[in-house]
C-alpha cells in the first residue's frame, strides 16, 4: 500500500474521462432528453387546448341550435299569423263579392220587371181594344178610341 | 496457486499486493526467487518481485493492475455511454437508451437537488464518478481467485501479483479525491477570488467586529479551517478505499476458508454468497456517496454568499 505515481496517473485519467463525458456523453443525452421533455409538454398543452376548443365548439353549437329553434318558432308564428290574415282577407273579399253580386242581381231583377211592365203596358191597349170589340160586337172608330185607350194604358 | 508453499498468510498477502512497475535505484541488491543476489549497475525500471522491492521503489512506481483496470473500466463506461449518446434521439426510447436515460435522470436530479449554480462540468463529473467507481467496485464481486489465478496461469509465474479491484488501492481513490479537491479550490478561487478563498480560511469560524481582536483570531481560524479543508479529500478518498478494502479482505478471508475442510468450505460458500449480496448494496452506496460528496464540495465552492 504505497503511495506512488499511480495517484497522479489516476488523477489524469479521471480528468480525461470527465472531459470525455462532458464533451461526448452528457450534453448529447441531456439535450435529447430536454427536447423530448419539451415535445411532451407541447403535446400535453395541445391536448389541453384541443379539449378547451371542443368545449367551446360544443357551447357554440348548442347556442346556434337554440337560436335556430327560436328562429323556426318565430317563422312558424309569423306563418300562422299570415295564414289567419289571408283567411280573414279571403272572407272579406268573398263577402264584398257576394254583396256586389246581390246588388247586381237586384238591379237586373228590377230592370226585368220594368221591361215586363213596359211590355205589358204596350200590349194592354190592344188587349183592351180587342176585348172591348168583342164585348161590344161593334166597330169602333179605331182612331177615336185608340187615343182613349192609350190614355187608359198610360194610367196603369 | 503457488503449490505446497502456499499458506493462508501468503495467500492473503499475495491477494493484497499490487503489480508494481517502478524504478529501483543504482546499487540496489535484488534477490531473485531462488535466493541468488545481484546488484543493479544503474537506475532500472522494472516489475517488482516482492513487497520489499515495492517499498524501496518509493514514489517512482506505478500499480499496473490498478491503472489497467481503472482505465479499462473507464473506457467501458465511456464506450457504452458515448454509443448511446451518438444514437440518441428524442423519440420513444428503447432498450439501452432507456436505461442510460434513467441513470442520467437520476444523476441530474441528484445534482440539481444540491448544486444550484451554473457549471456545466459538475453533472458530467458526477456521472463519471458514479458509473466509473461503481464499475471499479463491481470488480469486487468477481470471485477473488479467478482473475489472479488466470494471470498466474497465463504468465506461468506463481508470484505474479494482480489485484483486480482498483478502488482497494488508496492511490486510485485518493487520486480521484485530490482531483476533486483541486477542482474545488479552483472553482472557489474562480467564484470568490483569491482573497475570498483566503478570507474563508481566516475569518471563520470565529469573527469579531473589531479588527484588533481579529488579529488574534486569524491564526486560530487558519488552523481550524486548514484541518477542515485538508480533511475533505482525505476522508473522501479513504472512505471509499476503506470500505472496499475491508470488503475485499472479507472476501479473501472467506476464500481462505474454502481449503479448510468440507464443513468450513460449505460454510464459506454460504458466507461468500451472503457477503456478496450485501456487497451489491455497499458498492453502489459507496459510489453514490463519493458522487454526492463531490457535488456538495462543488456547491460549497460556488456558494458565494455564505453566512459569516
Amino acid at each position: 500500500m504505497n503511495i506512488n505515481l499511480t495517484l497522479i496517473g489516476q488523477s489524469i485519467t479521471f480528468l480525461l474521462f470527465v472531459w470525455f463525458c462532458k464533451a461526448f456523453v452528457w450534453t448529447a443525452i441531456r439535450s435529447a432528453m430536454d427536447e423530448r421533455e419539451a415535445q411532451i409538454a407541447d403535446g400535453l398543452e395541445a391536448a389541453d387546448r384541443a379539449g378547451r376548443d371542443l368545449e367551446l365548439a360544443q357551447e357554440k353549437a348548442t347556442q346556434q341550435l337554440r337560436k335556430a329553434k327560436e328562429e323556426a318558432a318565430s317563422i312558424i308564428d309569423a306563418a300562422n299569423k299570415r295564414a289567419t290574415q289571408i283567411v280573414e282577407e279571403a272572407k272579406d273579399t268573398a263577402r264584398e263579392e257576394g254583396d256586389r253580386l246581390k246588388v247586381a242581381a237586384q238591379a237586373e231583377i228590377e230592370q226585368e220587371a220594368n221591361r215586363a211592365k213596359e211590355q205589358l203596358r204596350g200590349q194592354v191597349a190592344s188587349l183592351v181594344l180587342a176585348g172591348a170589340e168583342k164585348v161590344l160586337e161593334s166597330s169602333i172608330d179605331e182612331a177615336q178610341h185608340k187615343a182613349l185607350v192609350e190614355k187608359l194604358a198610360a194610367g196603369l | 496457486m503457488a503449490g505446497d508453499t502456499l499458506t493462508t498468510e501468503s495467500y492473503i498477502k499475495h491477494h493484497l499486493t499490487n503489480m508494481t512497475y517502478g524504478k529501483l535505484p543504482a546499487g540496489y541488491v535484488r534477490t531473485s526467487a531462488d535466493g541468488e543476489q545481484h546488484t543493479l549497475a544503474e537506475d532500472t525500471w522494472t516489475l517488482a518481485h516482492n513487497s520489499e522491492e515495492m517499498a524501496d521503489m518509493g514514489f517512482m512506481a506505478v500499480h499496473v493492475d490498478s491503472m489497467f483496470w481503472s482505465i479499462t473500466l473507464g473506457l467501458i463506461f465511456s464506450f457504452i455511454f458515448a454509443k448511446v449518446a451518438r444514437g440518441m434521439h428524442s423519440g420513444v426510447p428503447t432498450g439501452l437508451q432507456n436505461f442510460i436515460e434513467m441513470i442520467i435522470n437520476f444523476i441530474d436530479s441528484t445534482v440539481k437537488d444540491t448544486f444550484h449554480y451554473k457549471n456545466a462540468l459538475v453533472a458530467p463529473m458526477a456521472l463519471t464518478i458514479f458509473i466509473w467507481i461503481f464499475f471499479m467496485n463491481l470488480m469486487d464481486l468477481i470471485p477473488v481467485d479467478w482473475i489472479p489465478s488466470f494471470m498466474m496461469w497465463a504468465t506461468g509465474d506463481p508470484h505474479f501479483y494482480f489485484k483486480v479491484v482498483p478502488t482497494t488501492d488508496p492511490n486510485i481513490t485518493l487520486g480521484m479525491a485530490i482531483t476533486v479537491f483541486a477542482l474545488m479550490i479552483f472553482f472557489t478561487i474562480q467564484n470568490k477570488g483569491f482573497m475570498g478563498f483566503v478570507k474563508e480560511l481566516t475569518l471563520h469560524p470565529f469573527h469579531a467586529p473589531k479588527w484588533y481582536v481579529n488579529i488574534f483570531l486569524i491564526p486560530v481560524n487558519l488552523i481550524l479551517e486548514s484541518v477542515a479543508l485538508i480533511a475533505k479529500p482525505i476522508s473522501l478518498g479513504l472512505r471509499l478505499f476503506g470500505n472496499l478494502y475491508a470488503g475485499e479482505m472479507i472476501f479473501i478471508l472467506i476464500a481462505a476458508m474454502f481449503g479448510a475442510g468440507l464443513f468450513l468450505g460449505a460454510l464459506a460458500g454460504v458466507l461468500q454468497m451472503g457477503w456478496a449480496i450485501f456487497h451489491i448494496l455497499v458498492i453502489a452506496l459507496q459510489a453514490f456517496v463519493f458522487m454526492v460528496l463531490t457535488i456538495v464540495y462543488m456547491a460549497m465552492a460556488h456558494d458565494v454568499d455564505e453566512e459569516h
